[in-house]
């Protein structure tokens, strides 16, 4: 049985049909990126996964918790959204409190944690993240790339099953690229299940397990990265990995 | 004839300051407690009360105050209720400011970028949850400077209740003006009345703004 698992997905934004019956199955602890050219529906998909962008036809699944086309009301939101944490191009965090706030915020507001065990969870996060030393820093005293895994510590504080980064290094400088990378590389190295979307092609050919390559809102082709990138299988995807050298 | 010293038109002005102030303070206490719930049902997901809330803020907006205060005054006189001046002033004025700071803080809210909605959302945080700790702190910083500049117009604004004879500063003014026959001198001390209590509260927002720009 998968840990995340999607059938017939269809969205449409207006006539615009972006998910073509999308069907993508996730076991637990693994890496899955899905790459794709700009338009082909991949952040659509990602977002779909916790309930961001509402769908119009198909079923999702994750542990257990089901969101249905014609179910979608807040308790079954609000069960997906404890099993799948997110992480945003644009970091996100919440500039009124400090690293370490943001931190403890949805610990304590969404599973009524006690403050000061919050808090323990905070240091903790935030030390797996490498910044420890910055719980009392305010979002705008820190780098693009210390901001970028705060945001990977908050989502981790609420310990989902899965972790979906939607372009989480596409806003950085190009030096702090790395540093965001190296946790999402130990997180995978510690078994979390994680469905990325990146432009990073090396690095999602040295940490996937499987990648996904979608085109016009289908999957077009998908499997183990090595191989698909040895030899490509559909003209489309070629011209897509010939297009980023 | 009687006479009058300079010293009892400012006293007698002062008095009626007291009450512009006193009024002031009234209408911008209650009006933003007033607005603050106006507020949540405008942006609310319910359908009634986003209406009702609608209405309100267009009905305050687009009538004149003047107006608002004569329908209060005398309006409610004809199905019985004795309304004083005050209550009529007071009243009206917490009404005006509700619309007026319930669409100000709108603004505000819908400044808040979408980001932090989808962040809190993904955090799996309940509308009111979001909204208590997430949108409306950093909307309440925003709205700092421009909740200010309005407290300024609702000060100005109270000088309209003079009309329906509540005796505020300009009321005041006018009385001793018609007393002493020193219209000009009694109403440049009114408008002066009334400068010392902006100027500092319009000179307040403008070093938030500067303040709350400086810091993002």
């Amino acid at each position: 049985m998968p840990l995340v698992s999607t059938n017939r997905l269809h969205k449409f934004f207006g006539k615009n049909h972006v998910l073509r019956g999308i069907k993508l199955d996730v076991e637990e602890g693994e890496v899955v990126t899905i790459v794709g050219r700009s338009g082909s529906g991949k952040s659509t998909l990602l977002r779909t996964l916790n309930g961001l962008e509402s769908i119009d036809d198909g079923i999702i699944e994750v542990d257990g918790a089901k969101l249905e086309v014609d179910c979608a009301d807040a308790a079954s939101l609000r069960a997906l959204r404890l099993k799948v944490g997110m992480v945003f191009q644009q970091f996100n965090l919440f500039p009124h409190l400090s690293a370490g706030q943001n931190v403890m915020l949805a610990p304590q507001v969404v599973k009524g944690t006690a403050k000061n065990e919050t808090e323990d969870i905070a240091r903790r996060m935030l030390e797996r993240v490498g910044l420890a030393e910055k719980f009392d820093a305010f979002p705008d005293q820190l780098s693009g790339g210390q901001q970028q895994r705060v945001a990977i510590a908050r989502a981790l504080a609420m310990s989902p099953k899965v972790l979906l980064c939607d372009e989480i290094t596409s806003a950085l400088d190009p030096e702090l690229v790395n540093e965001v990378l190296g946790v999402v590389r130990q997180l995978a190295s510690e078994g979390m299940t994680l469905i990325m979307v990146t432009h990073e092609m090396r690095f999602a050919r040295e940490v996937s397990d499987k990648l996904v390559f979608m085109h016009e809102g289908k999957i077009h082709e998908s499997g183990d990265p090595q191989a698909m990138f040895a030899r490509p299988e559909t003209p489309e995807f070629a011209s897509f990995i010939g297009s980023l050298n | 004839m009687m006479s009058f010293s300079l010293w009892d038109i400012v006293r007698n002005l002062l008095i009626g300051g007291a009450l512009t102030l006193l009024l002031s303070l009234v209408a911008f206490v209650l009006g933003g407690a007033t607005g603050l719930l106006v507020l949540l049902a405008r942006i609310g997901k319910w359908r009634a009360p986003r209406a009702l809330a609608q209405m309100h803020i267009e009905l305050f907006q687009g009538t004149p105050l003047l107006l608002q205060l004569f329908t209060l005054f005398f309006g409610l006189s004809l199905f019985g209720l004795d309304v004083p001046a005050w209550l009529a002033a007071g009243l009206g004025l917490t009404l005006f400011t509700s619309a007026f700071l319930a669409e100000i803080w709108r603004g505000c809210v819908e400044a808040v970028p979408r980001g932090q909605w989808e962040a809190s959302s993904c955090l799996a945080m309940t509308y009111w949850e979001q909204m208590r700790h997430v949108i409306l702190p950093q909307a309440m910083r925003l709205s700092i400077a421009p909740t200010v500049g309005f407290a300024v117009q609702v000060v100005k604004g109270t000088a309209v209740t003079s009309i329906i004879g509540f005796a505020e500063l300009t009321k005041t003014g006018s009385m001793i003006a018609n007393a002493t026959y020193q219209p000009f001198l009694v109403y440049s001390l009114v408008a002066l009345g009334y400068f010392i209590l902006c100027y500092p509260l319009s000179h307040y927002a403008q070093s938030l703004e500067r303040k709350l720009h400086a810091a993002r």
